[in-house]
């Protein structure tokens, strides 16, 4: 088994954490504020996200409509 | 506005999908929880799969009936966009099942679950790229125009056993599986019906506009062979 003095230190170690880990937990709470971007678990910040790629894409898709719209005219 | 009023309708639709899809409640079930909201997403890849496959074999058949290679070339750019979105469900719903399925079935993580509709849709997806392989072989025109389209008619027929019939015959994490009806329509959520409908309709408008863009460069950069009389 182990020597006498590593369990110490393991059972030290685990008790720092048991004290440690909860206060961590804690000061991440504390640190949230509910305005409307970081309430509902922050799922406004997700949409915000996909929204602004559905944008991108869909202004993609107009700047190459114009494009081609323009060659077309030219072309005839 | 006449013309493009279904560009905005998409726009508009797809706008409610992304928002929608994610801030409207969902049922709170076990194993799938948040991630059934990839319903939104994931099911109409699929459905405009379906939906391209079934316009390009219109215009392959119209092409065996009058001849004219620019039907030919619709028919191309609808499967070609059609393959694209088949990848895009093919990836999205190895990524939701990669999360989700282990959970249900206590096994380890695999991106290939083996789901019958997973295999069926992937020979679908073999099927249509030999579409664009054999294309690819042959370099007459009217040749290639006609072989492709009878091809394309064989590949749209085998499509609907291998989407719609097969995966719901044998057991399937699926929909459709073990006695549920999907085609009734009170078989989703009333809430996620009416995002879920919507965002459909909404992926199908986009994926035509994306098709319909590249009709029109093709049609520009094959000018000389579209419009020139053989005849």
């Amino acid at each position: 088994m182990y020597p006498k003095s590593h369990a110490f230190l393991r059972n030290s170690l685990l008790a720092i954490m048991t004290i440690l880990v909860p206060a961590f937990a804690f000061a991440q709470d504390s640190t949230a504020t509910a305005d409307g971007m970081r309430a509902n678990g922050k799922i406004y910040v997700v949409v915000l996200v996909i929204s602004t790629i559905f944008v991108g894409i869909i202004l993609f898709l107009i700047y190459l409509e114009k494009r081609i719209r323009k060659i077309e005219k030219n072309l005839h | 506005m006449r013309k493009y009023w279904w560009k905005i309708l998409s726009i508009l639709l797809l706008a409610f999908a992304v928002t929608g899809g994610f801030l409207l409640p969902v049922p709170r079930l076990p194993i799938v929880h948040e991630s059934i909201r990839n319903l939104y997403f994931h099911v109409p890849m699929w459905f405009t799969m379906v939906v391209l496959f079934v316009l390009s074999v219109v215009y392959s058949i119209k092409y065996l009936r009058t001849d004219d290679l620019k039907d030919d070339l619709y028919a191309l750019c609808f499967a070609s966009v059609g393959v694209v979105f088949s990848l895009l469900g093919m990836i999205t719903g190895m990524e939701w099942a990669y999360y989700t399925w282990p959970a249900d079935t206590q096994q380890a993580n695999f991106l290939w679950t083996g789901d019958p509709k997973q295999l069926c849709a992937a020979l679908c997806m073999l099927i249509y790229m030999a579409y664009l392989v054999l294309r690819g072989s042959i370099t007459d025109y009217d040749k290639r125009a006609k072989i492709s389209a009878v091809y394309n008619i064989f590949a749209c027929a085998l499509m609907f056993p291998l989407i719609f019939i097969i995966p719901r015959m044998v057991p399937s994490l699926h929909p459709g599986s073990d006695g549920n009806n999907p085609a009734d329509p009170n078989h989703l959520d009333a809430t996620m019906r009416m995002v879920f409908w919507p965002a459909v309709l909404g992926w199908i408008l986009l994926s035509v506009w994306i098709t319909t863009l590249l009709i029109r460069i093709n049609l520009i950069a094959k000018k000389e062979i579209i419009y020139t009389d053989v005849s």
